[in-house]
């Protein structure tokens, strides 16, 4: 052991740095917390502790019906970006390679490379031409959009979960007459779904938290929170948005430890 | 190679695209495909009430650069456009820079920690980095705005006599953005360093190096690559952002991504906002293939 005078990996001012980004990265979003609980109508004054906003917002019949769409939308992308995730991890892990496989590759990881706006811009212009072709201007616009550019988080653990099993396991049922559709469903599933399970939350997530696409893809009255929320700031300050900030804050940091539990290498 | 072999494998490959279809159908619908669409209204003609006519035009292309006055019938330089793309390159690279500054020592701080408490350290990065960005550009708006707790706690304590007018700043859109992605690029840097051998430490001290020296001889070189990687995942969505600088920028202060929603949404034209859309586009896929390019050299490096 060192001495404590001099530890070999210690640079100097780097902890100070450190534990400065922490406190600058969680001060805002406790202070956001704090105030959503503020009973007075300014920042600048404390007014006791009080649930008065998440009141309002709870009888906000807009907030109600963009939570209720936000919700629809995000469990609607959250199944079929899975599903289609799915499918495409089996055909693209535990096999040869084969010709074209860094296509898709590409193409399935290509909403993490292309700029958010770009994507929203060119589906402002598609899904436009369809609304005026086809007369539909419901949420499947929506749905549509967030599916695809969910995929590849649903992809990434689901892909990774499918590496690392144990091959052994599906020989053995093979080996054992059962036939591949029993394999699968007996055998393959049940060891894939915690990744398939963590590739649903994490695509719930992202879908919820999607302003820009959303902004621009979304037709009249289909706000979802993320935009209501980004429409209201451009009024005067709405204590109701912390209220509503918090409430999300509390859904991420649920799922993602439910992530974090499902996708833990067991020791 | 027996053909049966050779069967299996065309088989595989076969099942390989089949399964992977019904994905690729989806994103060439609501992902890559509507990308060729924007493509080609940059090289249509704009209508003025929105939309576009379908004629042949490079006016959006030209648009980036040079405005069409009516009155000399000539083209000027538009300048308002040139200061927003500097604007926009600029707060974009200051951005990575001081993401870098922050998240270097911070990604160093978590990697080396003992192993049993590292855990704990990379999740609370974890958190903010999964946390809606509309939520954490709210949050810090709330501390820097004129009545948020910063310029409230400076007044209270008589530092300064009038609220700092902080946000609608240039200032401010750096410090949001450098906020909001701070954990893009300490994720990275964590695990390069991670992997860094501590023993290369011992031997440059025994060589009589300086802390300096090491860090700018031995970590910073064998890092290159995380810092490369946090680099790009920054400066890209810097350069394409819109919650941001529309929230901290206030309209004035504008980037590309919101002049881009200027065109199609109150603008009007059409065609300069798809030309300007390709034209990010191009620019973020040349600064991905720098990084691939560099990734892979350094790999080949390793092996060399």
């Amino acid at each position: 052991m060192a001495e404590r005078g001099f530890q070999i990996s210690r640079l100097p001012g780097f902890a100070t740095i450190a534990l400065a980004a922490f406190v600058i990265l969680y001060l805002p979003i406790v202070t956001l917390v704090i105030y959503s609980f503020n009973g007075s109508n300014s920042v600048a004054t404390w007014g006791g502790f009080s649930l008065r906003w998440y009141g309002d917002a709870w009888a906000n019949q807009d907030v109600k019906a963009a939570t209720m769409r936000s919700l629809v939308i995000g469990v609607s992308a959250a199944v079929l970006s899975t599903t289609l995730a799915t499918l495409a991890a089996l055909g693209t892990t535990r096999r040869r390679a084969f010709r074209g496989q860094t296509f898709i590759y590409v193409m399935i990881n290509q909403p993490l490379m292309v700029p958010e706006i770009v994507t929203a811009v060119a589906l402002l212009i598609f899904f436009g031409i369809l609304k005026v072709a086809t007369g539909y201007q419901g949420l499947g616009y929506l749905i549509a959009a967030h599916t695809a550019f969910c995929i590849p988080f649903a992809y990434l653990p689901i892909r990774a979960r499918l590496e690392s099993m144990d091959l052994s396991l599906e020989t053995a049922a093979a080996d054992l007459y059962a036939s591949p559709v029993m394999t699968f469903r007996r055998v393959t599933l049940p060891l894939l779904a915690p990744g398939i399970m963590a590739g649903a939350m994490l695509a719930f997530v992202i879908s919820l938290d999607d302003v820009v696409i959303t902004e621009f893809v979304k037709s009249g009255g289909q706000d979802t929170l993320p935009t209501y929320m980004l429409g209201q700031l451009r009024r005067a300050f709405t204590p109701e948005v912390n209220a509503i900030s918090t409430m999300l804050l509390g859904v991420t940091v649920v799922m993602l430890t439910a992530f974090f539990l499902l996708t833990r290498k067991k020791d | 190679m027996s053909p049966a072999e050779q069967t299996a494998i065309r088989s595989s490959a076969r099942n390989g695209w089949l399964l992977s279809l019904p994905a690729l159908a989806m994103l060439a619908l609501a992902a890559s495909g509507p990308l060729l669409i924007v493509v080609y209204y940059s090289f249509l003609t704009a209508n003025d009430t929105g939309g576009v006519i379908r004629e042949f035009s490079v006016e959006g292309w030209k648009g980036i650069l040079v405005t069409y006055d009516i009155f000399d019938e000539r083209y000027t330089l538009a300048e308002a456009n040139l200061t927003i793309f500097w604007r926009s390159v600029w707060l974009s690279l200051a951005t990575t820079a001081l993401t870098f500054a922050i998240g270097f020592p911070t990604a160093w701080f978590i990697a080396t920690r003992p192993p049993a408490r590292r855990a704990m350290w990379l999740f609370l990065i974890t958190i903010p980095f999964w946390t809606n960005l509309l939520i954490r550009t709210f949050a810090i708006n709330e501390v820097i705005r004129n009545e948020g707790i910063l310029n409230t706690a400076l007044l209270w304590l008589g530092v300064i006599g009038a609220p700092l007018q902080i946000v609608y700043t240039e200032g401010a859109v750096l410090i949001g953005m450098t906020y909001v992605y701070l954990p893009l690029m300490v994720l990275p840097l964590y695990a390069t360093i991670e992997r860094f051998d501590v023993r290369l430490l011992e031997a440059s001290y025994d060589l009589y190096a300086s802390r300096w020296s090491t860090l700018r001889r031995v970590i910073l070189p064998i890092v290159k690559p995380g810092i490369i990687a946090g680099s790009i995942l920054v400066f890209v969505p810097s350069l394409g952002a819109y919650v941001t600088p529309r929230i901290l920028g206030g309209g004035k202060k504008m980037m590309i991504g919101n002049f881009i929603e200027l065109q199609f949404l109150q603008g009007k034209n059409w065609p300069l906002g798809a030309a300007l859309s390709v034209l990010l586009l191009l620019i973020v896929t040349a600064a991905l293939l720098v990084y691939v390019r560099v990734a892979n050299r350094d790999r080949g490096a390793d092996h060399g």
